[in-house]
């Protein structure tokens, strides 16, 4: 007897829609379970998770400074798997794009530089994104090298870059050798937008980038052409698109937007180029992509709900004494059910029970 | 084994954590801001344990919450920022990279006070602490030169700051008493917490002639190398004995329990101000581990070199100290060198062929 997953002749819209939901919502109730398990209160638990962090202005601002950086990142990598070209490597691309926009901060520090050291900045960081995440591209279109792992090995090569940035050349001279650059001018930090708080302008941009995406996706011709070589290849070559511009196109967009995002948190939370600026954004970016089913809306939304387990899962830990793995097992369980319900959207289960014919061991 | 162990402190968390949670608000709220697993066994593991020891005592006055693995990066000051929101007073940050969030945090909430592990930046609401842990590696020097066969030490480093940078000096200068020509074979890891480089690095240097491994990183993977090669090596932060039964001399240990029963007492009382802390062997911050796997009259002398470290007779950085380059540094704090160039120190001894990175 065999279990084997057959393709479904049709699927259905309505279940295509929903089935996110479902995911969130076995989750949940899996999530109670370990929380019962725990011995904790799975009502209030899945509150301090959920509920609470949506309650106060605080939380909501930590909820989207922790989602800017994700929702640009994954907004870039859409773009690229839409296209069938497999950006692994975004984490690299958004360490580029942060040391490429501190250099001018470094340079103009101690300056009476103007107000043009940021704009200059993330236009640095952009482009160091783009020309870093074109690196796997060219060599994928030229030389058939398989871009996700180019893409995955140059996250390496970036974060010793960075590494040696700040404990050699731009090491903060009074700072006793700590790996860490001196804290960037006010000239060179990304503004905050409310008082006190930390939402910062990079919230706003990563909307912008969200709105831009999705015209161009929906109302132009290279946001169709995108679409087709991904899902249709052969029809696209028919069509006389040529995939491996579209593929440049795709990891110099999704590079620039990576190192963008890379800058903003260095010139913004941080305020300074240190090691360890990103704790994971470029590949948890990946996940918010497909959790956000490819789509600049649905990215944007996974993004603040992932960063909404971020924030609650702290809270959590604070206010129930609920340990860090608790939430990690929750991120991991949430991305299991999301891609199985997305699998049998597809495919159904099907029992198969022993056929003779394969039966013998002649052979 | 290394995960069990986990686990079982994990749980052991969560059912403790049950027993203070439930009792009364008005107790003493303090917070812990870990950059490890509680479940290091190295650094982190013995701020915790302070921790506990601190419950211990204090316990029905004060209740605790901890974020551990809290990344040095921009999520630090958020986790911070939750703790001093959740009604935490007293707020201890233990990783030298949350300097400048725990400084911008302490800004923001000029009425709770933070305590943050190894820095430099200080205000109203906000003391720095650390430990003399040179006093321990002058010990080392000592036990390392004596029982070294080859006269070629090797040192795990994490990053050159002047910490670490003091550390490395101290041993030498400890292990020169013993053997004037004794050799230091130093690799940079570049992290405070990777068992698997760390082993690389142990075994990098048993290849290149060391026989006695010491380390400033945190985890037990390099003792459990030495273990497997038949070599000696120390312990760092914590008790590794397990790690290495035959193995290790001795661990310079940190042992931050007096110090936060202290400052939560001063808390309650009242009295917390904002001060520099930097407490060695005498204010038992620092502790030896038993010496072991060594001759009698090299333990006797490591004991004899702890009591006179630990009364004040001996200084690890004892004047005259002669520099990398043969100069002699400045005498600023008369018999010896005085805390600032110790804690701002960047060069080498004389004797250390190495050379400082970045330097």
């Amino acid at each position: 007897m065999q279990l084997v997953l057959e393709k479904r002749a049709e699927r259905s819209n309505t279940i295509a829609l929903i089935s996110p939901l479902i995911a969130i919502g076995l989750t949940l109730v899996t999530m109670s379970i370990l929380f019962a398990i725990l011995g904790k209160n799975p009502i209030s638990a899945l509150g301090v998770y959920f509920i609470d962090p949506l309650t106060d202005s605080y939380s909501l601002q930590e909820i989207a400074v922790k989602a800017t950086p994700l929702v640009m990142i994954a907004i870039g990598l859409s773009l690229c798997y839409l296209a069938n070209a497999w950006n692994i490597g975004a984490e690299g691309q958004f360490l580029v794009g942060a040391v490429a926009g501190s250099w001018l901060a470094v340079k103009t520090q101690g300056t009476d530089a103007g107000p043009w050291v940021l704009p200059a900045m993330m236009l640095l960081a952009a482009i160091g994104g783009a020309l870093y995440a074109l690196i796997p591209a060219i060599c994928k279109v030229r030389f058939g090298a398989s871009e996700i792992l180019t893409s995955l090995m140059l996250v390496y090569v970036a974060d010793l870059l960075l590494d040696y940035l700040v404990r050699g050349p731009w090491r903060d001279p009074k700072g006793f050798n700590f790996p860490t650059t001196a804290e960037f001018d006010p000239v060179a930090a990304v503004p905050v937008l409310i008082e006190g708080g930390r939402l910062h302008l990079g919230g706003v941009i990563a909307l912008v980038v969200v709105a831009a995406v999705a015209v161009l996706l929906g109302k132009t011709i290279k946001g169709f052409e995108i679409r087709v070589v991904g899902a249709a290849p052969r029809a696209a070559r028919f069509g006389g698109f040529n995939s491996n511009q579209l593929i440049l196109l795709t990891f110099a967009i999704s590079g620039a937007l990576a190192g963008l995002a890379g800058i903003i948190e260095v010139a913004g939370p941080v305020g300074h180029l240190q090691p360890g600026i990103s704790p994971g954004y470029g590949f948890t970016a990946i996940i918010v992509a497909f959790l956000g089913r490819l789509n600049p809306v649905g990215i944007l939304i996974a993004g603040l709900f992932l960063a909404l387990t971020f924030i609650g899962g702290e809270q959590a830990q604070i206010a129930m004494k609920i340990p860090l793995d608790v939430t990690k097992v929750f991120q991991g369980i949430l991305l299991f059910y999301v891609l199985a319900c997305d699998s049998l959207i597809l495919y159904r289960f099907k029992l198969i029970f022993a056929s003779p014919k394969v039966s013998s061991g002649a052979h | 084994m290394k995960k069990i162990l986990i686990a079982a402190t994990a749980a052991m968390l969560v059912t403790g954590a049950g027993l203070f949670g439930a009792s009364a608000a008005d107790k003493l709220k303090v917070g812990f801001i870990y950059i490890g697993p509680v479940g290091d066994l190295g650094w982190t593991y013995q701020h915790d344990l302070g921790r506990l020891a601190m419950l211990k005592e204090l316990g029905d006055k004060v209740e605790t919450t901890f974020l551990e693995n809290v990344s040095e990066g921009p999520d630090s000051e958020r986790s911070i920022e939750q703790l001093a929101r959740a009604g935490n007073k007293l707020i201890f940050t233990t990783s030298f990279g949350y300097m400048e969030p725990t400084l911008k945090v302490a800004k923001k909430y000029p009425n709770v006070h933070f305590e943050h592990a190894t820095g430099y930046k200080r205000d109203k609401n906000m003391s720095t602490y650390s430990g003399r842990f040179y006093e321990g590696r002058y010990i080392q020097g000592i036990i390392a030169a004596k029982m070294s066969k080859s006269g070629v030490l090797g040192y795990i480093a994490s990053f050159p700051i002047p910490e670490v940078i003091s550390g490395i000096n101290a041993t030498m200068l400890g292990a020169q008493t013993i053997n004037p020509n004794i050799k230091v074979k130093i690799i940079w890891a570049n992290t405070w917490f990777d068992p698997g480089k760390e082993a690389d690095a142990a075994k990098a240097l048993i290849d290149q002639g060391a026989d006695i491994i010491m380390q400033h990183t945190d985890s037990p993977a390099a003792m459990q190398v030495a273990a497997e090669r038949g070599k000696l090596a120390f312990g760092q932060d914590s008790e590794m004995i397990k790690f290495g039964p035959k193995a290790q001399l001795t661990s310079t240990m940190n042992n931050w329990g007096p110090y936060y029963i202290e400052r939560v007492k001063a808390e309650l009382n009242g009295t917390w101000k904002s001060e520099d802390f930097w407490g060695g062997l005498k204010s038992k911050i620092v502790v030896m581990a038993p010496y072991t796997n060594m001759p009698d009259d090299v333990k006797k002398l490591a004991m004899e070199t702890e009591a006179a470290i630990t009364e004040g007779k001996l200084q690890p950085f004892k004047c005259p100290i002669v520099g990398q380059d043969g100069k002699e540094v400045e005498c600023k704090g008369g018999t010896h060198l005085d805390d600032g160039q110790v804690l701002g120190m960047n060069f080498y001894v004389k004797g250390i062929d190495e050379k400082i990175p970045g330097k």
